[in-house]
């Protein structure tokens, strides 16, 4: 009797269920979508003129807590420039084997070089590729933007893009959405497109594999 | 700790309500910080004269009408202090002074060298406002400016302290620096033409450079280490690291035998940049840009990382295992033990290296074939059998002088011969001025000029030709003045060795004037390597070869039988190299020696290419691994574990600061001692300081101090000259190697002459002249300078002065003088 009524029960749940908002993700053929401001990889964004705006001044991984950053300043000389004045970052590495989100070092960033896009397949299948360096970082090139090094075009001191900051918001606005899920964040300043979705780092490399 | 009894004048005081006993004339700030008060300051630094120039450090004192500098009071009976902890005025005037230092400077930091560890910042932090009420804008100059190849300057970010400055003219005497300008465009800036009237513009703006005067002082690093902002920083360091991503280790500079704390950074297995430590017994808290900047050397591409041996086929080097190349040097030198197998380890090892050197020759070897000394050791031409340096410093130096730094900064006076403290010792150089500024320190100098540097030392000059030292130390009366006084000091530098007579001219003075007598060496390895038993007269712990009572004691001690160590004394350096251009020799050990310091460089690499059997423990490519038949890769300073002794015989212990897999000189040589049935124990450098801990006290007796004849200088005649020379302290030494910016700090080569043959050739300053021997030509531009008569002087390894090699001579030699470029024969050969 109560075997009966029990199991009844157990099915009743399974059967209310049939009803509710489904919940599985039909990943990877259509990726979910994450809140704007969710904590995905990180971008070094750059000036309108494609100048890094990173100068290489190593606080956001002063701020890191988890020891994930790795940067080594460089001095930008008339002739191999690639950020407004004196110093830039040679090299860049942030480690998503250790990285936790957390965002500080986005705070530390005096810049605004450093911001997060909304990119969540970090997953590669070995420790080396988890460590990203300018190559995967620096936001891509909008049209207009030339690839450093290059003289300043935005004015003839660094001042001029630092006192312009206003004016000159880079490619944060684009990019910290990654480049695939423009259309896949609720941000109803975007116009809904559903273009083809573009490949990323990660799904190029799963696509190679297989 | 020895005056305890001395009674000191002391007044009572009251600090934040806390009374405080302080010494008659101390600085209020001293005592807060004794207290564990911090005052903030800029301009206050404990080893330079009170300056009150950032008013940062303000404090109430009851009964004055306004806050004053701590920096500058001295304490006084009953003196009440208020700092900011314990009032608000004193608070405000610190927070009003933070506020407008701040107004003028540039919001740098996150590209800043200083920043995370300048001061400004962090007072900034404890007692300035959070957010700023200035608005207008900011005074701006041109972004950094070269004052030297190696130091910048961002003169936004100066703060107007004038440590740089102070530091400069108090410590090195070099005023290349200084305030310009007034009100709000005053700046630190070195002396350029428009300052004084010249073409420039008067704004302070940098010239075309043609009028600068260069901030080419040897200690520039100290003013960016003092500097508390980042006003000054260096070229070699700039945006290389943040201070919080580097590891700090405490070292030992390798460079020279002043024996300098260091402090090097290292990040993720390079070194980055090496500070002054703070040793007040020995370099206070200051070095020299060489012990600062000279650490490139370690990481020149040509460094060897595997062992090479000389293919039987090929006859050229190539890579070998470590066991392949350990057997073939192991046998090598087994063949070559009948004929005999010179030891020349070189000046540049630590104490434990040089033990190491001085065990393997004696009981692997049997012999006492060795010779640290890796330059002139003799007058050119004199006979090798004279070994008067080698016995000089078996009596008087090896154990130790007694000498100190302190002794030096106290002694009434102070007899300098054969030495240029300020190229060959820089620390030396410091703390003789330092007794001179103070007033109390007399200082003579026999030297052929009065230079730069014993200028700043204001010491008299005893006119010395090269070779005539020896002659003086025994009749000139302002030498034997210059001693008089009760605990005066007479301070002989290597070079005396090449004077025939001249380092028992100056035992003979110290004995004869009661003065005690100090040695000072050019290479950090020098000191230690004589009591360690790198001589071919002396055992380790300064016991003569000679002495049956001493081998007796050592055989016991290394677990030798009785008749392995050699009774006689062995063959020096020269004799060495002699033995090997003849083929006498079977085989050569060579460390770090680069032919070109010896005495005969083209005859040094005959021997090496004579000798039979050749072993290099090298570091890095040289003109010895190239003719070796097997080369041994050493570690070099910065991973390795050691001790040097400074030329105070102190010693200057140091840990690895890099992890490698690089082995010790003493490492490698117990493994080739291995292959020979022998048990060096030399492989870890606590086991060597262990067993030198354990050997007991020589017992054996002083041996006799040289007695040799004092000779008189060459006579020139016609067109010729006697030869004065000397190293400079930035120069072509090989651990320079790779240091461009700090190469362009270095004096410009000149050749020094005096009036007379000034006008004899007919040159003025500027111009070109020749100095020639049958071997070889030296052209540089001419500096007149009070030089007795018919002495021409010459840097001995700068560029385009190579002394020892393009002119196979030393100091005190004749050479012949010409002016201009040399004829087309002679020129012909110098273009290569
Ligand atoms: S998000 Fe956090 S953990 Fe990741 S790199 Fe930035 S500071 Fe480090
Ligand atoms: S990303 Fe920002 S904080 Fe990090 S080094 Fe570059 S500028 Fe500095
Ligand atoms: S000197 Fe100090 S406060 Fe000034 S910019 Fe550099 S780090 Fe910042
Ligand atoms: S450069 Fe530095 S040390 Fe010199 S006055 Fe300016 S702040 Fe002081
Ligand atoms: S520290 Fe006292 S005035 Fe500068």
């Amino acid at each position: 009797m109560g075997t009966f009524t029990g199991s009844f029960k157990g099915f009743g749940v399974t059967f209310a269920h049939m009803f509710r908002k489904v919940i599985t993700t039909d990943y990877p053929f259509s990726p979910p979508k994450p809140a704007p401001r969710y904590h995905g990889r990180h971008i070094l964004n750059r000036h309108p003129d494609g100048l890094e705006k990173c100068i290489g001044c190593e606080l956001c991984a002063w701020a890191c807590p988890a020891d994930a950053i790795y940067v080594e300043g460089g001095d930008n000389t008339d002739e191999q420039r690639f950020s407004p004045g004196e110093r830039y970052a040679k090299i860049y590495q942030i480690n998503y084997a250790r990285c936790i989100f957390c965002g500080l070092c986005i705070e530390a960033c005096p810049t605004r070089s450093l911001t997060m896009s909304n990119e969540y397949e970090l997953a590669r299948d070995s420790r080396q590729d988890l460590i990203f360096t300018k190559k995967e970082l620096l936001a891509p090139l909008l049209p207009g933007m030339e690839q450093p090094p290059h003289p300043m075009r935005l004015g003839e001191t660094d001042k001029d893009y630092y006192l312009g900051a206003l004016t000159n918001p880079g490619t944060s606005v684009g990019a910290e959405r990654a480049p695939w899920a423009a259309s896949a964040t609720h941000d109803a300043s975007e116009p809904e497109e559903h273009a083809a979705r573009p490949e990323t780092a990660g799904t190029v490399r799963r696509e190679g594999a297989a | 700790m020895t005056d305890v009894s001395k009674r000191v004048d002391t007044v009572k005081l009251v600090i934040d309500g806390v009374e405080v006993t302080a010494e008659k004339g101390e600085l209020v700030i001293r005592v807060a910080e004794r207290m564990g008060i911090a005052i903030p300051r800029f301009c206050d630094h404990p080893l330079l004269a009170p300056a009150g120039a950032c008013r940062q450090c303000l404090v109430e004192v009851e009964g004055q009408r306004k806050p004053v500098a701590s920096c500058t009071q001295t304490v006084a009976e009953g003196m009440v202090v208020k700092t900011q902890l314990s009032s608000p005025v004193a608070a405000k005037a610190q927070a009003g002074v933070m506020e407008l230092l701040l107004i003028n400077h540039p919001l740098d930091c996150p590209t800043c060298d200083k920043g995370g560890e300048c001061p400004l910042q962090n007072q900034a932090m404890s007692t300035g406002r959070a957010d700023s009420r200035f608005v207008e804008e900011k005074r701006e100059y041109q972004k950094p400016i070269h004052i030297s190849s190696q130091v910048l300057l961002d003169r936004e970010r100066c703060v107007l302290c004038q440590r740089c400055t102070r530091f400069s003219e108090e410590i090195a005497g070099d005023k290349f620096i200084d305030l310009m300008d007034r009100s709000s465009g005053e700046q630190i800036n070195v002396y350029r033409d428009d300052f004084f009237g010249g073409d420039g513009t008067g704004d302070g703006e940098v010239g075309d450079g043609a009028g600068d005067v260069p901030f080419n002082s040897y200690f520039s690093g100290n003013t960016i280490q003092i500097c508390p902002v980042g006003a000054l920083t260096g070229e070699q360091y700039r945006f290389r690291a943040r201070p919080f991503d580097l590891v700090s280790t405490p070292s030992a500079c390798e460079h020279c035998a002043s024996g300098c704390s260091q402090r090097t950074d290292h990040r993720r297995g390079k070194v980055l940049r090496r500070l002054a430590g703070d040793d007040p017994a020995v370099n206070e808290e200051w070095n020299c840009d060489k012990g600062r900047w000279g650490f490139r050397y370690a990481t020149a591409t040509d460094r060897i990382m595997t062992p090479l041996v000389r293919d039987a086929a090929t006859g050229e080097l190539r890579e070998a295992a470590w066991s392949e190349a350990l057997l073939i040097a192991a046998e090598g030198l087994k063949a070559a033990r009948e004929r005999g197998v010179g030891v020349l380890p070189g000046g540049r090892l630590t104490v434990e290296d040089a033990y190491a050197y001085a065990k393997f020759t004696r009981t692997v070897l049997g012999s006492n074939d060795i010779d640290f000394r890796a330059r002139p050791v003799r007058a050119t031409g004199s006979s090798t059998a004279i070994t008067e340096e080698a016995d000089f410093l078996a009596a008087n130096v090896a154990g130790g002088t007694g000498v100190t730094y302190e002794d030096v900064e106290n002694a009434p006076s102070v007899l300098i011969v054969g030495l240029e403290p300020e190229e060959e010792a820089p620390i030396l150089f410091l703390r003789l001025r330092k007794g001179h500024r103070r007033g109390n320190l007399k200082i003579t100098a026999v030297s052929s000029y009065l230079s730069r540097g014993l200028e700043k030392l204001g010491a008299a000059l005893v006119a010395a030709v090269p070779g005539d030292e020896a002659h003086l130390l025994g009749t000139d009366p302002a030498v034997a003045a210059a001693l008089s006084a009760p605990g005066s000091l007479l301070i002989v530098g290597e070079r005396l060795a090449t004077v025939p007579g001249g380092l028992s001219a100056a035992a003979a003075l110290a004995d004869r004037s009661g003065a005690r007598l100090a040695w000072v060496p050019r290479r950090a390895g020098d000191r230690g390597a004589i009591d360690a038993g790198c001589l071919p007269n002396l055992l380790p712990g300064g016991r003569p070869v000679t002495d049956p009572a001493a081998r007796a004691e050592l055989s016991l001690a290394w677990k030798v039988e009785p008749g392995v160590l050699p009774g006689t004394a062995g063959r020096d350096v020269d004799r060495i190299i002699a033995a090997a251009a003849d083929g006498t020799l079977g085989a050569l050990l060579v460390g770090g020696v680069d032919p070109a310091d010896l005495t005969d460089p083209r005859l040094a690499e005959e021997a090496l290419d004579a000798v039979p059997f050749l072993v290099s423990l090298e570091m890095r490519q040289s003109a010895v691994t190239r003719r070796a038949d097997v080369v041994l890769p050493i570690a070099p300073a910065v991973e390795k574990a050691g001790t040097y002794m400074d030329w105070e015989s102190r010693l200057r212990s140091f840990g690895a600061v890099l992890k490698s897999t690089a082995m010790t000189d003493g490492r490698v040589l117990e493994a080739i001692a291995a292959l020979l049935d022998v048990t060096l124990n030399t492989g870890d450098v606590m086991a060597i300081r262990r067993e030198l801990g354990a050997l007991p006290g020589s017992t054996a007796p002083n041996p006799a101090q040289p007695a040799a004849e004092a000779a008189r200088p060459a006579q020139p005649a016609g067109d010729e000259a006697v030869l004065a020379t000397w190293h400079q302290l930035i120069d072509l030494g090989s651990l320079l190697d790779g240091d461009q910016v700090l190469a362009g700090t270095a004096r410009p080569p000149v050749a020094r002459i005096g009036k007379d043959l000034a006008e004899s050739l007919g040159v003025g300053d500027g111009d070109l002249v020749t100095v020639s021997t049958v071997r070889g030509t030296v052209t540089l531009p001419a500096a007149i300078t009070d030089l007795p008569p018919r002495v021409v002087w010459l840097p001995t390894n700068s560029p385009g002065s190579t002394v020892r090699r393009s002119l196979g001579v030393t100091a005190g030699a004749v050479v012949k003088l010409s002016a201009g470029v040399p004829g087309p024969i002679l020129a012909e050969g110098a273009v290569q």
